[in-house]
């Protein structure tokens, strides 16, 4: 039978695969199958050699320096806040500050922006659905500030209960944080529409990003969030970097994060003044080689298109859902009409670790566990799940090593 | 890397399908629960010690084939034997899990030298071992909560 041509664009997945250095390891005997995009995505070749050009060519520090090599650098450390600025659609390059990652973006808001504002009594909206990282910051401030956080529930299928959100909303009611695609369940929230709602009470928005930025088209200006984070490394870029976009007069207002080289304008011991944005809040020698790659990340994204990613990821994915839903003894964790980039299962035989354990053995990557988001285990009342999340670079050959794999854990557990 | 059947023995696999003392001892002396925050592996343990004996103990929770095999497992090695006893299994199992290569006494071990295989999956080795650092801190302390971070 003659094998369908998979591509994501006009471009043959097959060939997007030679850009990947790693999908040629062998593991285990196996072709590596790599289905753990979730946790981290893996990274081009285009990538990996903007790294090495960085510290091999024009390694120097960043914004200070007279000589060539800082200038270039600067140059192109800065160029990659503009891909970020065009890749999320923001007003302007003053919005984009660096971080090391979405869980930094959103400490960053909790601790400059909310610890300021929220009163004894004002509320905090999350949802059950959340990472740890958006749950645990606020659960700081919250503490610091005696506010208090609400839940937005779900339902079986893990899809939010946008009656109770709009019941939750009042004038107490002043952040709501949420995620765009869980990163457990795979749902996509409506976040344009929490947006409208939360500014109809006067509350402000945070979108966490992370796992929404590498399958969708991002759009912070149509979303209307007033905050998005997300991290480079799920976008096919390194670790320890990522994005916090904040509308500009709302960053304006906000006093820095952290204090050091790179955020002021001038110091003495009388009065120190703050540099503009977005330097306000980078204090420190950033992960300049990190930023540099994260734009190189983005062109690659961009020139593939986050349509066609979106379009060829869902036909991975839905095969797959629909493979292991024919399967016996397998429950999907979460069946949101809205949904990509993860599938969570369980299985009557196995638990999901030992699952992990086999599908190793195969070649076949995917995480197990609670996945950061231990409230949502329990309103399903599971331990752990089992999660396969996919990339662009996936294919059904992929999917098909991955339910052979599943197959051998029924067989030895029977 | 050795095969996928060192680890998933068929006993252990029928520790895993039906474990044993697997129930709420009546009338524990001693009460333990032992959780791993890194996979939601959680135990409860019950024992009845009487004059450093333990005369029955048993075991409830959720977890991994090899928690709960291994938990299982030590359910059967430790009843009727006194802490002076235990103690001397528990060393030599945490000999066998966390420091491979090692003289094992095969006779102290018994079946248990079964979870041996777990050494080639070094993340597992946490599932192997939760049980046995839950019996030893009931054992030692009487504080509610074991973690083997």
């Amino acid at each position: 039978m003659m094998k369908d041509v998979e591509k994501v664009g006009k471009k043959l997945v097959s060939d997007i695969r030679q850009d990947f250095p790693i999908l040629q390891e062998v593991v285990n005997g196996h072709r590596l199958v790599y289905l753990d995009n979730g946790a981290t995505t893996q990274k081009p070749i285009s990538v990996i050699d903007a790294i090495s050009e960085y510290y091999r060519q024009y390694n120097s520090n960043i914004h200070r320096g007279v000589h060539t090599l800082s200038q270039l650098a600067t140059d192109r450390y800065e160029l990659a806040r503009n891909k970020v600025k065009n890749f999320i659609n923001a007003q302007n390059d003053e919005e984009i500050i660096f971080v090391r990652g979405t869980t930094e973006g959103i400490n960053l808001v909790a601790q400059s922006y909310a610890r300021n504002r929220l009163k004894k009594g004002d509320e905090v909206i999350i949802s059950t659905m959340e990472h740890h990282s958006n749950i645990v910051p606020w659960q700081m401030v919250c503490e610091q500030t005696q506010s208090i956080l609400k839940i937005i529930p779900i339902d079986e299928n893990g899809v939010l209960l946008m009656d109770d959100y709009e019941a939750l909303l009042s004038d107490k009611t002043k952040i709501v944080s949420i995620v765009h695609q869980s990163n457990t369940l795979g749902t996509i929230n409506p976040v344009k529409q929490i947006a409208k709602l939360a500014h109809d009470a006067g509350a402000i928005v945070l979108v966490d990003g992370a796992q929404s930025a590498p399958h969708l088209s991002i759009d912070v200006q149509d979303i209307d969030c007033d905050f998005f984070a997300f991290s480079g490394h799920k976008v096919c870029g390194p670790t320890g970097v990522g994005i916090l976009y904040g509308k500009q007069h709302i960053l304006e207002e906000m006093p820095p994060y952290q204090g050091g080289g790179d955020m002021i304008r001038s110091v003495s011991f009388e009065k120190t003044t703050y540099n503009d944005l977005p330097y306000k809040f980078e204090a420190g020698t950033p992960n300049i080689a990190g930023g540099i790659g994260l734009g190189v990340a983005i062109d690659y994204l961009t020139n593939l298109g986050m349509e066609n990613i979106a379009l060829h990821e869902k036909n991975i994915l839905s095969y797959a859902k629909e493979s292991l839903r024919n399967m016996s003894g397998i429950r999907i964790i979460g069946d949101a009409e809205e949904y990509g980039g993860v599938l969570s299962f369980v299985m009557d035989a196995a638990h999901p670790h030992d699952i992990g354990t086999i599908l190793d053995s195969e070649g076949v990557a995917i995480r197990t566990g609670h996945h950061c988001t231990q409230p949502l285990m329990d309103r399903f009342d599971i331990p752990a799940t089992a999660r396969a999340s996919v990339s662009f670079y996936n294919t059904k050959d992929d999917v098909d090593k991955f339910l052979v794999a599943v197959d051998r854990v029924s067989e030895l557990f029977g | 890397m050795p095969g996928l059947s060192d680890l998933y023995q068929e006993i252990l696999l029928e520790h895993n399908s039906k474990p044993k003392n697997f129930f709420v001892v009546e009338g524990h002396t001693h009460h333990k629960e032992g959780f791993n925050p890194l996979c939601g592996d959680r135990i409860q343990l019950y024992v009845t010690l009487k004059n450093d004996l333990i005369t029955e103990v048993g075991f409830q929770g959720s977890g991994c084939a090899i928690s709960r095999a291994s938990t299982s497992m030590m359910t059967e090695s430790v009843k009727g034997k006194s802490l002076e006893q235990i103690n001397i299994i528990f060393d030599e199992v945490r000999k066998m899990l966390t420091e491979p290569g090692s003289d094992l006494n095969a006779d102290i071990l018994g079946d248990l030298e079964m979870l041996s295989g777990v050494t080639e999956y070094p993340v597992r080795i946490k599932c192997a071992i939760l049980s046995w650092h839950t019996l030893k801190s009931l054992i030692d302390s009487s504080t509610d909560k074991v973690s083997t971070e």
